[in-house]
């Protein structure tokens, strides 16, 4: 078995042990839906406006949360240091890190976002919108995320540069996926901007994995 | 399971090595060679750079000047196949406390195809049995240090480079480690590594004393 393919496995293990890591993220994902209508206007047409870009927002700010973690603990325990001897190659590492966290994060949220839709009174057409453009753009999220969580892993208190670093790079994700959404609600059509995510998710699964691993190799190289 | 000698010999060569940390001279003109049936001993005060000089031999660490070569070609332009070929341990375990120390093993094995039965004998052999399914945090900090251990018995790598291997072991777990080391130079492979630790008794030992009179 490869160490890439035994990386993921260990990784998926992990966070089966650890169900708090992920979680956590997901709980705060549903709670932005359900005070949303609590603390600003419980009227559905108000709701069905602003749904899509909700949804999107709490998702980004859920992504955020869980990245921090992502090869922190693989900094401080060596096990980083052991893949850099092991000779194998860091793009592949940083790919399968993505993949893992878009399958802990990413994945459950898209799958979750349908319960939000009807919290929030999504306009019945949209929920495709929303469906397809978190299935498309949450990947875009974890792997541009690497690259952060790679740059400030050996930093101890990482997270607020994290943010900083990050958030600039997921508004173009978030203005199109929003977007999408918002016009499939009132019945336009979205190819155009489910094309966009489709293109930035191509360009982010082919070069973001060079960034990370560049980054990653900078925190062990001293 | 002992090494495969007929595979590869060891034959690492450094050529004037110097490396400085934070304008401090580590080492300079520091020149040495590791082939097969030899142990390399570093030791030293604390800070003097063993750390540094055993992560510079295993390739990871490229911050120097000088030349390190492996079968007589740059280590730089055939990492790979050097990796392969050396195991390298840090003093950072790598263990997940989460995981059991089967699950630990698998990984820390994953590039050496090893067999479920061969993990279940090394566990054994570091005196683990009994634990396989029990989670690394509820261990000792020295039968961690077994679990990283047991990668010995089944890695086919000539040249072990290990760092402080001995920290956090018992007694049983000292005399265990230097008969696998004895065992391994004994049968052509190659071993260095940092200790405080008395080696005496093992053939082709040789010690190498960094920042003796800072």
């Amino acid at each position: 078995m490869s160490l890439v393919m035994a990386t993921v496995r260990r990784d998926l293990l992990l966070a089966a042990r650890n169900p708090g890591e992920w979680a956590n993220p997901l709980m705060f994902f549903l709670m932005v839906a359900a005070l949303f209508p609590l603390a600003v206007d419980p009227d559905p047409v108000f709701l069905s406006k602003i749904a899509g870009g909700v949804i999107w927002v709490a998702a980004l700010l859920a992504t955020l949360l869980s990245l921090d973690a992502l090869f922190r603990a693989d900094v401080e325990d060596g096990s980083l240091e052991q893949w850099l001897a092991s000779g194998e190659s860091l793009y592949a590492l940083s790919l399968g890190k993505a993949l893992v966290h878009w399958c802990i994060s990413g994945l459950p949220l898209t799958l979750m976002s349908p319960l939000l839709g009807v919290m929030l009174h999504l306009p019945a057409d949209a929920f495709t919108a929303l469906f397809l453009s978190l299935a498309v753009g949450t990947p875009v999220l974890s792997l541009l995320g690497a690259v952060g969580a790679a740059l400030t892993a050996s930093l101890r208190s990482g997270g607020l540069l994290l943010t900083l670093l990050i958030l600039p790079l997921y508004i173009p994700v978030l203005i199109f996926a929003a977007s999408a959404v918002y016009h499939a609600g009132i019945g336009m059509t979205y190819n155009g901007q489910v094309a966009m995510l489709g293109a930035m998710l191509a360009l982010a699964l082919a070069l973001t994995p060079f960034a990370a691993a560049a980054a990653l190799k900078l925190n062990l190289s001293r | 399971m002992t090494p495969d000698t007929g595979a590869q010999q060891t034959d690492l060569e450094a050529r004037a090595l110097y490396c400085e940390r934070d304008d401090r001279i580590l080492f300079a003109d520091l020149s040495l060679t590791i082939r097969s049936g030899e142990l390399l001993q570093l030791a030293g005060p604390n800070g003097a750079g063993k750390t540094t000089l055993l992560r510079l031999l295993a390739g990871l660490n490229r911050d120097y000047e000088g030349e390190l070569l492996w079968q007589r070609k740059a280590v730089a332009d055939c990492y790979a196949e050097y990796a392969r070929q050396r195991l390298y341990m840090g003093h950072l375990a790598a263990i997940k406390k989460s995981l059991t120390p089967l699950e630990n093993l698998r990984w820390l094995t994953a590039q050496d195809d090893a067999s479920e039965d061969s993990l279940w004998q090394a566990l054994e052999a570091v005196s683990l049995a009994g634990y396989e399914y029990t989670p690394c945090m509820q261990l000792s900090a020295g039968q961690q240090r077994r679990v990283a251990l047991a990668r010995l018995r089944i890695s086919q790598a000539p040249l072990w480079i290990l760092d402080e291997p001995f920290t956090a072991l018992d007694k049983d777990g000292v005399r265990w480690l230097e008969q696998q080391l004895q065992q391994h130079v004994a049968t052509g492979g190659a071993v260095a590594i940092t200790s405080h630790h008395a080696l005496e008794g093992i053939p082709g030992l040789r010690r190498l004393t960094l920042g003796g009179e800072s």
